[in-house]
């Protein structure tokens, strides 16, 4: 993948077909610890042991039209060719966590890349489950809630055009803020 | 700096354009989002197919997302699903495609038979 960003979003479509009615984005830059970690955390049906190993195996996956499951795989590949790793840790029932480090200055590292975007279309496409987007860098933060937009909202439909500009421009400013991740 | 109580006021514009609206949903547009079709593109066609319904100031389209359908080979794919007509799938979709097939199929009722790249 291109961006870190995409990554993200690839892993967020897994906590969609898992039938997750909550995703938490979390990301935390750190300079000084030279640390990119950036957690995906899902209230979706969850995993077993048996299939959490199955899911870091390129050659397993739950879909029937092709043989191989390449998300996590390639996320992990990203995370170890950069000092980091990928942790998944998941109870059937409770829901999953997906925890990825980078070392956030390793030449090998993919730009973090339009995230305030990836967001806000993830959110768009999926009006029915509540999403939450924290980023903090160097121990500033600042976050997009959906459940925060619908309580303002109502009856408005979230993916209303003008509340997708709103919360498109609310994250890119809010990210600005506290300075974007390259 | 934009706040949360922006929303407000766009809640009461959003309000009294749904009034006048003719509320009715005539087609849904589903964009491919398995590791294969966001590894080809399809971030960018779901941004360019949500700008170009902004744009024109359509709000009464679903556009919403899957996983691999098994074209790994032709994404980034987007399904166009008319009611009472087939679910007309489109492959090797650029934002530049997603944006003509908005126009001529989405809105314009005219599949772009030479992009189709299965139906059912």
């Amino acid at each position: 993948m291109r961006e870190i960003s995409l990554h993200i979003l690839d892993i967020v479509q897994n906590s969609i077909a898992a039938g997750a009615g909550r995703v938490e984005i979390i990301v935390d830059a750190d300079t000084v610890r030279d640390l990119l970690s950036i957690s995906i955390v899902d209230n979706g049906r969850g995993m077993s042991p048996e299939t959490i190993k199955n899911a870091m195996n390129p050659f397993w996956t739950t879909r029937t039209t092709r043989k191989v499951g390449l998300g996590i795989p390639m996320f992990t590949a990203a995370a170890e060719a950069c000092e980091g790793a990928l942790r998944i840790s998941s109870k059937v029932g409770d829901g999953t966590r997906l925890d990825v480090k980078f070392k956030l200055s390793h030449i090998d590292r993919a730009p973090f890349g339009d995230i305030a975007t990836t967001v806000v279309d993830i959110v768009v496409a999926n009006p029915a489950i509540s999403f939450k987007y924290e980023q903090t860098v160097n121990g500033k933060s600042a976050n997009l809630d959906t459940s925060d937009v619908r309580r303002e909202l109502g009856e408005v439909p979230i993916e209303t055009p003008e509340v997708r500009h709103w919360m498109r421009e609310y994250l890119t400013e809010s990210i600005a803020n506290i300075g974007a991740i390259a | 700096m934009k706040t949360l109580e922006d929303l407000k006021k766009i809640r009461e514009e959003a309000l009294q354009a749904m009034m006048v609206r003719d509320g009715e949903q005539t087609c849904k547009v589903v964009v491919a989002m398995g590791t294969c079709g966001i590894a080809s593109g399809a971030r960018e066609v779901m941004s360019a197919i949500l700008d170009e319904l902004a744009n024109r100031g359509i709000s009464n389209i679903t556009v919403t997302q899957t996983g691999c359908k098994g074209l790994c080979e032709k994404e980034p794919t987007v399904d166009v699903i008319t009611a009472g007509g087939p679910a007309v799938t489109y492959g090797y979709v650029t934002p530049e495609r997603a944006r003509a097939i908005v126009e001529r199929h989405v809105l314009g009722g005219q599949m772009i038979g030479d992009w189709v790249v299965a139906t059912s």
